[in-house]
């Protein structure tokens, strides 16, 4: 087994894009891009790796080159970041919608104005209904992990969807902190040789890509676009214990931690889960009973087994780094209510907290006041303030 | 939770104290420990005040938020005595590294100082006679080596040479190596 090495978010993912040794790598090379791309780019002129790489005018012509290069039978992967992510936008559509396997690690900056290139999943957040399949990572090491399985996830057969992989900026793109990494041979093997059933430069079964498809044809494309995301919660889990033969690291559609005999729980995402998990620790010394829900698969949703793992459970807070300026709360929340609508026995409280925009500190303190006011909840049943912007001058 | 040591580092843009959090966190790592490296994410001036963190840890460390009460402070510039509130956060019995040219006793008068201990070093006039050039942060790493207790000077040395090696010549590297190897030697601490 591979040794425990000092890393940060970046530095893990770029090494991750080297063992996956894409076919083709299309890269907006300035800011908002990411070191990653930048180490990678560094493998490529030292001949680490066999990727072309092709070096563009702006992420929207980022994500048409990665498009154009899957369609036409490559491995292909991008990577990016808040502003770049949202100039992507309109291409995103288009990798979905073309059912290309596309891998794209996605930095959570926040998004302008004002202007901001701090932690915030924003970017990521608001992707969300692009059909894109989205995981996201509470370290390092579970960025990197997260990035090599999710080449098998969006290449599975079932599957064929472009998956974006992210990672709190700053926090964990910039912080270092400890990850193993797998040998090169072992990511090479566990990811394969790509071999697309359908392509462009297969001349012998020539196909079009890109067709117009009005009122006859596209509403049933579409429809194939959403039974492809209901394929995907298996084949990740699959490819979970698959990795788990070659790393020793679990993984499963979220982490429960700590949750089974909890009485509230939080719901959070990405790094602040880590912080979250220490405050868990803390209060089980103390004997009381909570705990924690990271998500993991955003996107598809897996809101069955969500709604399962909090049934029961006497209050629930939910943790956005995002709002959603429904007045409704963050977009975690939303979806998280929606799936609770459905849960067995009694409805379960929920509330909902904003915190950390831009970069905001969270603290374990401000943790911990969360699940005080769980408890009061818990205690008496009654929501004084559904939504609540936590650590914010008002 | 298990033990876990925090560090933070003051200093001005520049300086190099986000380089030594990563130096000290790798050569820690290396040992064997968990850590983390990392600065505060403020915008990036030559000269501004600045911050970096370093956890340390006998488990794996899963804290994502910044750290509040430091049992360790090194101040790369002493001009920052004053304007930066170096004492914030720090518990009782706190331990103080700066880069000046006062006694340990001068400085704990102007840190207004009660408990904990406090460490001196004229770190600047190290690096001008070793490295040629007023970068304080390899010696003040050699001074946290010896105050610290966290590794050996060897053990510090050897992995900071290789990472040295990867980036710097061999004759910068043979300097940043003697800075860090005097400051161990000199820095003073209260009678």
């Amino acid at each position: 087994m591979s040794k425990r090495v000092a890393i940060t978010g970046n530095e893990a993912v770029a090494e991750a894009m080297r063992q996956i040794n894409p076919d083709v790598v299309a890269a907006y090379p300035i800011t908002p891009q990411t070191e990653i791309v930048q180490f990678f780019a560094d493998f490529v002129s030292d001949g680490k790796v066999d990727t072309e790489f092709v070096t563009v005018e702006s992420e929207h012509s980022a994500m048409s080159a990665t498009v154009g290069a899957s369609a036409a039978g490559a491995r292909a992967m991008t990577a990016t970041s808040s502003q770049g992510l949202a100039l992507m936008w309109e291409v995103l559509y288009i990798a979905s919608g073309l059912r290309l396997p596309i891998v794209a690690p996605v930095v959570n900056r926040a998004l302008s104005a004002p202007i901001n290139i701090h932690c915030d999943p924003s970017d990521t957040m608001g992707a969300r209904d692009s059909g894109w399949i989205q995981i996201y990572s509470e370290d390092a090491q579970e960025a990197y992990d997260n990035l090599i399985q999710a080449v098998r996830i969006a290449e599975h057969p079932d599957v064929l969807l472009p998956t974006m992989v992210t990672m709190d900026g700053f926090i964990v793109s910039h912080g270092m902190g400890n990850a193993k990494l797998l040998n090169d041979d072992v990511v090479k093997k566990f990811v394969g040789e790509y071999e697309p059933e359908h392509y462009l430069l297969d001349v012998e079964n020539p196909i079009t890509v890109g067709a117009l498809d009005f009122s006859d044809w596209y509403f049933e494309h579409r429809r194939q676009l959403a039974d492809a995301h209901t394929k995907v919660k298996d084949v990740v889990l699959q490819v979970a214990k698959e990795f788990k033969e070659i790393s020793g690291r679990e993984y499963n559609l979220f982490d429960a931690y700590r949750l089974d005999d909890a009485e509230v729980a939080i719901v959070v995402i990405n790094s602040a889960a880590g912080t979250a998990k220490t405050v868990v620790d803390e209060l089980r010394e103390k004997g009381l009973k909570v705990g924690l829900l990271k998500i993991r698969l955003f996107r598809p949703f897996p809101h069955k087994e969500i709604a399962e793992a909090l049934s029961g459970k006497k209050a629930v807070a939910v943790l956005d780094r995002a709002d959603s300026l429904s007045l409704m709360g963050g977009p975690l929340y939303i979806d998280l209510r929606a799936a609770m609508y459905d849960s067995p026995g009694p409805r379960v409280k929920m509330v909902n907290y904003i915190y950390g925009l831009g970069g905001r500190d969270i603290n374990m303190e401000q943790i911990a006041g969360v699940y005080d006011d769980l408890m009061e909840i818990a205690k008496t049943g009654e929501i004084t303030q559904p939504v609540t912007y936590l650590g914010v001058r008002e | 939770m298990a033990e876990l040591l925090e560090i933070r580092w003051h200093g001005r843009g520049g300086q190099g104290a986000k380089t030594a959090a990563i130096l000290l966190g790798e050569a820690v790592s290396a040992s064997g420990k968990y850590i983390q490296a990392f600065p505060e994410y403020g915008p990036e001036r030559m000269g501004a005040p600045v911050l970096a963190f370093n956890r340390i840890s006998d488990e794996p460390i899963r804290l994502h938020c910044q750290v509040a009460n430091p049992a360790i402070v090194v101040v790369l510039d002493s001009t920052l005595i004053g304007k930066a509130d170096v004492t914030a956060g720090v518990p009782e019995d706190g331990l103080y590294i700066i880069n000046t040219n006062l006694s340990p006793g001068e400085m704990r008068k102007q840190l207004g100082l009660t408990g904990g201990k406090v460490y001196t070093l004229d770190a600047t006039e190290i690096s001008m006679e070793t490295i040629g050039r007023p970068i304080p942060n390899t010696p003040m790493m050699g001074a946290l080596i010896r105050t610290s207790g966290l590794l050996t000077i060897d053990e510090f040395v050897a992995n900071t040479r290789d990472r040295l090696e990867a980036k710097f010549r061999p004759d910068i590297v043979e300097k940043n190596i003697q800075a860090i190897e005097r400051a161990y030697q000199e820095v003073q601490g209260e009678e």
